[in-house]
């Protein structure tokens, strides 16, 4: 309270909430933790000064001998580093998304799949897998395509069908619940009449980490980067937000324009992680409140502090899918809330903050 | 309490006559309903003008007409301009609304500086001048030492404080109030108008406020303004606006108004017999 008793004294300003190095030094060594340990454990050990001299030597211009056999640095380089990508890139998107959703309809319980892509996505790729189309491989798998398009689809008819319902926030939602129901009553029949896939499908659902090479993050990485390019340009906006929309108003913005431009941006990249990763849940509503517990409520923090720790618990949640059973794997949806729903009691029982 | 001290306030009509705000003609309409209908009003620069009337006459949609938040025909003129843009309006006017949403989660400094979002555009960050104005204006609500507070942790005086805070922060001439009383006790509801009436007089704030409580507008208005049925009825001084008559056939109210000092005194009659046997 040092900067609060500073505050009456003349010539000192205060200060406003915004990404201080603390916090944002918390996050980087948070990922670097994650990467580190997802690209030493596993079946095979490696020894992370290796891991890291490897990686240096793949840098242009640099020819390092680390010292690893050809098969442990194809491991490390073809096997565990996209994954680790991967896992960065979907739960940072996740987060996010689901930061930004929270913000946007200042609502606690709003999660990326809340305008129905978890339904679409589920939807399309049943559809896929049961039409027997999932037979290609990376990009040109048609799973990933028909979830991609499933949950856009089922944002914008939950968008438009919400706006003619007299464009609350509380009408978009339920628009989103509706499209959700709906689409999950198709997929469920879907299920029904082709149970041989049941499985498969269900598994899909489940979410996963299988990366193939460098495809599936290749794929990810420019909707992540819009997503993140626009959610981040909107952070203050966001908190302007936070005030409801008519005071939002009277402070000279475009509450429902801000709200449709930064809730497609989000929709858009959760819509990708959903079509590479599957239905991997809890993911966006536990890292940004464990954020705002730990550091405060504004999205000028929330917003890329998710991204840093949603990346690092996906990694981290992925290591223990992908070793807890060795050789077999779990699936990362269950790992993620198996993990992440004891975690988020404790950081609840221990924060002393008050953020909704 | 003090009266207000009427000679520091420039006169309607005076040397400073431009007015700060001009209505005319305003017509609103929401969802078929037509809620104003040829409202005609003006506030001198620092001005202080009360909006009363029965709930449901359109009062609250008369300022969020002035704020540019309801589409209307007619004119609303700010300081001379014409302009309809929210950010424009926005660092014109500022609003204090009936019930604030506290955030959740939001710290006070933050919360005022929200205040300077139409000066400096939603994408920007805030300057070392938007805080200067931020800090300036808690040490005057005497908030000073509250800026890492929550909005939420306050009192419900101080939130009102706050609120203030973040409308004075917005440094904008024309200050609407949405019944800023509602919800406080007599005490904070008489610190409220004295607070208001103090900062108009040190930064030439206009002000145009909805009240309920009658003799609170009396005290502190220069004039009020009867609205009923989407109309402005009546507009004057309070000794000439609040009559018996008139509150009678605007708000169906049986009253006595006893003269004070400080203005006139709504006191609501009763039909059902005293102890003492006095009937109205």
């Amino acid at each position: 309270m040092s900067d609060s008793q500073r505050y009456g004294e003349p010539g000192v300003v205060l200060q406003a909430s915004g990404l201080r190095p603390r916090p944002l030094a918390a996050g980087v060594a948070a990922v670097a933790l994650a990467v580190v340990a997802g690209l030493t454990v596993g079946p095979v050990d490696i020894a992370a000064h290796r891991v890291a001299l490897q990686l240096l030597d793949g840098l242009p211009g640099l020819a390092i001998d680390s010292g690893l056999s050809d098969a442990h640095a194809a491991i490390v380089e073809q096997i565990r580093l996209p994954r680790v990508a991967l896992g960065l890139l979907v739960g940072a998107t996740l987060a996010v998304s689901g930061a930004t959703y929270q913000g946007a309809f200042r609502n606690p319980l709003a999660d990326p799949y809340l305008l129905g892509i978890a339904a679409g996505a589920g939807l399309g790729a049943t559809i896929a897998i049961t039409s027997d189309l999932g037979d290609g491989a990376g990009v040109f798998d048609a799973v990933p395509l028909a979830a991609f398009a499933g949950a856009l689809i089922s944002v914008t008819v939950s968008y438009v069908a919400g706006h003619l319902g007299g464009r609350s926030t509380a009408s978009l939602i339920l628009a989103g619940i509706a499209v959700a129901s709906f689409l999950t009553a198709c997929q469920t029949y879907v299920l029904q009449a082709n149970s041989d896939a049941f499985r498969q499908i269900f598994a899909w659902i489940l979410g996963r980490l299988a990366t193939s090479g460098w495809s599936e993050p290749a794929l990810l990485l420019p909707y992540f980067a819009v997503t993140v390019g626009v959610v981040l340009r909107y952070r203050r906006a966001l908190d302007v937000l936070a005030v409801g929309d008519e005071e939002a108003a009277a402070l000279g913005l475009e509450p429902r324009r801000i709200r449709m431009i930064v809730v497609l941006a989000a929709s858009l990249g959760a819509a990708a992680a959903v079509s590479v990763s599957g239905l991997i849940g809890f993911v966006g509503i536990i890292v940004p409140h464990t954020v705002r517990l730990a550091f405060g409520a504004s999205n000028r923090l929330v917003l890329p502090l998710s991204i840093l720790f949603g990346g690092a618990f996906m990694v981290l949640a992925d290591l223990a899918a992908r070793t807890a059973l060795a050789p077999a794997e779990l699936p990362i949806g269950v790992v993620t809330a198996f993990l992440g729903a004891p975690f988020f009691v404790l950081v609840l029982r221990t924060s002393r903050r008050e953020v909704w | 309490m003090t009266p207000a001290a009427q000679q520091a306030v420039p006169e309607p009509g005076g040397a400073h006559a431009t007015p700060a705000v001009s209505v005319k003609d305003l017509d609103v309409t929401l969802d078929g309903t037509h809620v104003l209908r040829g409202v005609d009003l003006a506030a001198s620069r620092g001005e202080w003008v009360n909006i009363i009337g029965p709930n449901g006459a359109g009062k609250t949609t008369m300022l969020r007409a002035l704020l540019g938040l309801v589409a209307f025909d007619g004119e609303i003129v700010i300081d001379g301009r014409r302009d309809r843009r929210r950010s424009a309006r926005a660092c014109k006017v500022a609003y204090v609304p009936q019930t604030p949403v506290i955030p959740p989660g939001m710290l006070v400094a933050d919360y005022v500086l929200l205040g300077r979002t139409p000066h400096r555009g939603m994408f920007a960050a805030e300057t070392a001048d938007d805080r200067r104005i931020a800090a300036e204006v808690l040490a005057r609500l005497d908030l000073a030492g509250f800026g890492e507070r929550t909005v939420q942790s306050l009192s419900g005086g101080e939130r009102q404080r706050a609120v203030m805070g973040r409308a004075l922060a917005q440094q904008a001439d024309v200050l609407l109030l949405d019944e800023p009383t509602t919800a406080l006790d007599l005490g904070h509801q008489q610190d409220v108008l004295e607070l208001v009436d103090a900062l108009r007089r040190e930064r030439g704030l206009t002000v145009i406020a909805t009240l309920h409580d009658l003799t609170l507008a009396a005290r502190y208005g220069d004039r009020i303004a009867i609205l009923a049925q989407g109309r402005v009825a009546e507009t004057g001084p309070p000794a000439e606006v609040l009559t018996v008559q008139n509150i009678e056939e605007h708000f169906g109210a049986s009253v006595r108004i006893v003269d004070d000092p400080d203005g006139p005194v709504i006191v609501p009659t009763t039909t059902v017999s005293t102890q003492n046997g006095d009937q109205p």
